[in-house]
């Protein structure tokens, strides 16, 4: 998120699309509700009543995978309505922009596509002499960015919009009507999203629609605004920061390729942009490679940079990981903490997959499904080779360590009870398992180097627990005496600092009363409380903070001012995310997005791989044609090999849709083993309209078959007015939602929703697409 | 001085948190349940679930969520019919109810208008929500307050708490639930759990006007005498399996969803 839990209670208008808060982040409704205690309203896009459209002020239902139809027609309609916020949108962003003259859009392509990928060079600034872009802050030329935006969202007008997504017009303007009241200065609108805008192939332009929606309206850098991601585990804006994604080092390093970044200098040189923040990543790179491999790296053998592995060019997201490994080309596989034959598309193709694995190691707490895909229904334990090691493991209240939580506070935890049995905690796992295979390469083994130069100081002899103290230093940084870091400023790119992950830096700088251990309550204050845990990047609460005051400095909201320039001098209640000492308000209004390299926000962005403005496309499977463009689907979407046949509409008729409830938690593996919540929800079961069930002879309670072309699943039906059958251009279509929780171990079991899902994913992210398909349904 | 729980079911988001945090504190076992097309579950209140959340779904197409337990009344037909005592009101308004005084007789189960005491058939001894009379006396909220994250349940003073429901009723309305209204703060002589509700209390199922079974005045006027005659240890056997006999009579009768 760009703001934080607790921030929610200064929003005007809460819209939550593609995220059901109240059922999957309960305790945001805390927030939520102190903020409508003060007049704000909730808005719920969501294709289901869901508990939050429930509880909700207005709730929208559309169709799944439509997202930036809806967002597009905000979009519009704050424009043509002139409610956007115009002297925001002038200095803070690249509105004014000009782009090249070759730029060009039409009929849901943009200029560049080139053998199934965008050539993004038409997609850049004009430049001066100087190399500068040229502006024009009235806005009106007719290439500046304003414009092209304007005339794009032209064609998403209300009753466009209404026909692809199935919305009600009625309900439309309403949304459309308070949600862009926040485009008043001093007034706050709020988006929250999560896997509803994501696991699509659109997912990263229904981001950019969001974030566009909230520049316009004035809404990022302020109280009660922002892009705000509910993160679906305790830990994933954790994993995530640490690199958990193929294509990623920690804090958002780009992994170096083979083919781009032959050495250091190469890699330097082409990640480290001239302006902006991100400058300084040689600081940051270099440093974590001194983490890494300690005293052993140095400026002439490149700080070991060759001793990292480099990426060959190829898709190694989750999808490509197990299309490989049913071409053979995977041989081992450690699964810690994670259940892919649930939580996977096309689960079944992936427990297949597994089959040809030699070994697999699983780390979980419980047995899960993955663990034991070689006595799953249905297959014969005999036939499959694999050798399955489980090794068990903590949970989360048995061990010690940190979680950042979606506001990107990091929290100490502590152990409160010792783990069960055998159970250890990751790092004890990954302390014994490193010095296994570093005995292992010390006798012989194809280059040895990297594994047994290996900086690794966390204590653990023997059988005992390693420091993470130790861990948590590293990760911290530290100088050349091993003393912490204050800060990720004093991070050095000739070797003298060290440090884990520099966006980190500063959470455990003082090793005797560490921020990310602290727990002081603000008296008095916005809610920041910045005493109680650590928000990185440097305790910064709200993000691109500069905008919460205008150009003069004066906060658009005094009530809740954040950072304000008052009496000759800057007044903050968080810590600046702007160059601000001896810097005039009007100076830093030019440079309130430090991390980019115009240090203005991208209304436009030159960089995104499916095109600079987001675009409406049907998803992969869809019952109905794209209204907008005859590019049925996004053009340069990442189809995997395997993905086999897709379902079309005569065959599979309903659209699919996955999602969470409160009482489970994932692929389910905790919680349908724990009997209080499964007692809530025991079996796996879709929910269909009345509409559909009665044209289908199901009635509530009945055993269902839900079948796609991946594959078929049992269910019970559960048949309810809170779903409703969508018309769209003039055709009712009907939708199926299905909770992905079950799976076939366990206390409670179930058929897994994944069976049905298609391997097909984003072009950015290659996240795949679980909201929208198609499928077909009957009674058992 | 009485203290309520105040429910705002405007606030309340179905979350289950309090009906868990129930089971949690008072270490109830879970009952293994089936889907049977809606969220509520289990259906009923049972022996070892004391408090559920209740899911409705209403013609007009809206889901209507509330937390539902005993209401400890104040005029609570469960303690005038109890012949051994075993459940009595406690000075802060908890309708307490002592197990090991539990005979299992099933008389509470009949008079309760709301439905709520359960015999368990194994232990003989009927289960109902205690208020966490244990917490409460010691200064702590119910669990399934403590534990509710949109502050939809509130634990203090009736006057106080009552005074706060006025004025969320009349707030409600100005927003447009025309039909918002407190439940509880006359029903059985003011329940201890006071709902702040957007429809009427029949559409969450809540009885219109609860009253005792007929068959209360009777019980009443019985308990004095039937009390010496349970505490001769002769009779009380008698007494027992007479009071058994209709507990397994009224089991019967119910039909609640079985649970084990
Ligand atoms: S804990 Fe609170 S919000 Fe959750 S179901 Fe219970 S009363 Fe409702
Ligand atoms: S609700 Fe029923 S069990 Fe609870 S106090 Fe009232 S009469 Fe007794």
């Amino acid at each position: 998120m760009t703001n934080h839990w607790i921030d929610y209670q200064h929003s005007d208008v809460i819209m939550a699309i593609g995220v059901n808060t109240a059922e999957n982040h309960p305790m945001s409704m805390r927030w939520i509700e102190r903020a409508r205690a003060k007049g704000a309203r909730l808005i719920s896009v969501d294709p289901r009543l869901t508990r939050t459209a429930a509880v909700a002020d207005i709730w929208l239902p559309l169709r799944p995978g439509t997202d930036i139809a809806l967002l597009g027609g905000l979009i519009n309609y704050a424009l043509e309505n002139d409610l956007f916020h115009r002297e925001y949108v002038v200095h803070y962003t690249n509105a004014s922009y000009i782009l090249r003259a070759d730029y060009a859009f039409s009929d849901g392509v943009f200029s560049g596509l080139e053998g199934g990928k965008y050539n993004t060079q038409s997609w850049q600034y004009e430049l001066d002499d100087e190399g500068r872009p040229l502006q024009d802050p009235t806005l009106q030329h007719p290439r500046c960015v304003f414009q092209v935006l304007k005339k794009h969202y032209s064609r998403y007008d209300r009753d466009t919009v209404c026909k692809i997504t199935g919305c009600n017009p009625a309900d439309f303007d309403k949304v459309a009507a308070t949600y862009c009241a926040t485009g008043k200065p001093g007034k706050a609108g709020n988006i929250l999203y999560a896997m509803g805008i994501t696991q699509s192939t659109h997912g990263t332009q229904n981001v950019r629609a969001i974030a566009i929606l909230q520049l316009l309206l004035g809404n990022i850098g302020i109280p009660g605004g922002g892009v705000n991601a509910q993160r679906g585990e305790a830990n994933v804006q954790g994993s995530t920061d640490m690199a958990m994604l193929f294509h990623l080092l920690p804090g958002y390093l780009n992994m170096p390729q083979a083919k781009d970044h032959a050495t250091l200098a190469d890699y330097l040189a082409k990640e480290t942009p001239a302006s902006g923040y991100w400058s300084n990543k040689p600081k940051f790179f270099i440093s974590l490679l001194k983490a890494w491999w300690g005293d052993a790296a140095t400026a002439d053998n490149e700080y070991c940079y060759h001793w990292l592995p480099k990426l060959d060019g190829r898709n190694r997201s989750h999808m490509a990981i197990f299309d490989a490994m049913q071409q053979g080309e995977i041989r081992g596989m450690f699964v810690w903490g994670q259940n892919p034959a649930v939580g996977g598309p096309n689960a079944e193709y992936e427990r297949k997959a597994l089959e040809k694995l030699d070994w697999m190691v699983a780390v979980d707490i419980f047995e899960t499904e993955t663990a034991s895909f070689w006595r799953r229904p249905g297959v014969n334990p005999t036939d499959i080779k694999t050798e399955v090691f489980l090794l068990p493991a903590a949970a989360s209240y048995e061990k010690e360590g940190t979680v950042s939580n979606s506001g990107r506070w990091i929290q100490w935890r502590y152990q409160a009870v010792a783990p069960p049995g055998q159970a250890k905690s990751d790092l004890w796992i990954a302390d014994k398992l490193y010095k296994a295979i570093r005995a292992a390469y010390q006798q012989d083994g194809v280059f040895p180097d990297p594994i047994v130069n290996l900086h690794w100081n966390y204590g653990g002899e023997g059988e005992e627990e390693p420091d993470i103290e130790q861990v948590a230093l590293e990760i911290n940084g530290y100088d050349a005496d091993g003393r912490p870091l204050r800060d990720f400023t004093l991070l050095r790119d000739d070797g003298a600092t060290a440090c884990g992950c520099w966006i980190y830096s500063g959470y455990y700088n003082d090793l005797e009363d560490p921020p990310a251990k602290r727990r002081i309550r603000e008296e008095q204050g916005i809610g920041t409380n910045p005493d109680w845990a650590f928000a990185w990047p440097l305790n910064r609460r709200i993000l691109y903070n500069r905008c919460s005051s205008d150009p003069r400095g004066k906060p658009w909201n005094s009530q809740v001012p954040l950072i304000w320039w008052e009496d000759g001098q800057w007044r903050m209640n968080d810590v600046p995310d702007f160059g601000w000492k001896d810097i005039l308000p009007e100076q830093s209004a030019k440079a309130p997005f430090i991390m980019l390299p115009e240090l203005q926000a991208r209304l436009f962005s030159p960089t995104v791989a499916d095109g600079p403005l987001p675009e409406h496309y049907e998803p992969v499977e869809s019952p109905v044609k794209n209204l907008l463009s005859s590019q049925q689907h996004n053009p340069v979407v990442t189809f995997l090999p395997c993905l086999g046949k897709l379902a079309v509409t005569d065959e599979y008729p309903y659209i699919g849709t996955t999602y969470r409830v409160s009482e489970h938690w994932q692929s389910g593996i905790m919680t349908r083993n724990s009997p209080w919540l499964a007692e809530l929800a025991p079996e796996m079961f879709v929910e269909i309209s009345t509409r559909l069930a009665d044209s289908l002879g199901i009635a509530n309670g009945d055993k269902v078959v839900v079948t796609t072309p991946r594959g078929q699943i049992q269910a019970v039906a559960y048949v309810t007015r809170r779903l409703k059958p969508l018309a769209v251009n003039g055709q009712m279509v009907e939708i199926v939602g299905m909770p992905w929780h079950w799976g076939y171990r366990g206390l409670f079991p179930g058929d897994s929703a994944n069976v049905l899902t298609p391997h097909v994913g984003d072009p950015n992210t290659s996240i795949p697409e679980y909201k929208a398909f198609l499928c077909n349904i009957r009674r058992a | 001085m009485a203290n309520i729980v105040l429910i705002d079911t405007r606030k309340c988001m179905a979350c289950r948190g309090c009906q868990v945090a129930c089971k949690d504190w008072n270490q109830l076992p879970a009952g293994v349940t089936k889907f049977r097309g809606t969220y509520t579950n289990p259906l009923t209140l049972q022996p070892h679930t004391w408090t559920h959340l209740v899911f409705t779904e209403t013609d007009q197409g809206r889901w209507l969520f509330a937390k539902y337990a005993c209401m400890h009344c104040t005029d609570a037909a469960c303690v005038e019919v109890c012949p051994l005592g075993a459940v009595r009101r406690l000075k802060n308004g908890t309708v307490w109810h002592d197990a090991d005084k539990c005979a299992g007789c099933g008389l509470c189960v009949e008079q309760c208008p709301f439905n709520v005491p359960r015999i368990n058939k194994f232990t003989r001894v009927m289960g109902k929500c205690t208020g966490c009379a244990e917490r409460t006396m010691n200064g702590l909220q119910p669990a399934c307050v403590a534990t509710c994250p949109s502050g939809a349940l509130e634990y203090g003073e009736r006057k106080e708490l009552l005074a706060k429901a006025r004025a969320r009723v009349e707030e409600l309305q100005e927003q447009g639930f025309d039909q918002a209204c407190l439940y509880g703060e006359t029903e059985m002589g003011g329940l201890g759990r006071v709902y702040i509700l957007t429809r009427p209390p029949a559409e969450y199922g809540l009885p219109e006007n609860p009253q005792p079974a007929a068959s209360a005045w009777f019980w009443r006027a019985a308990k004095g005498p039937l009390r010496k005659l349970a505490s001769l240890t002769l009779v009380s056997g008698a007494m027992f399996s007479l009071l058994r006999w209709r507990a397994e009579r009224i089991q019967g009768k119910r039909g609640d969803q079985k649970a084990v």
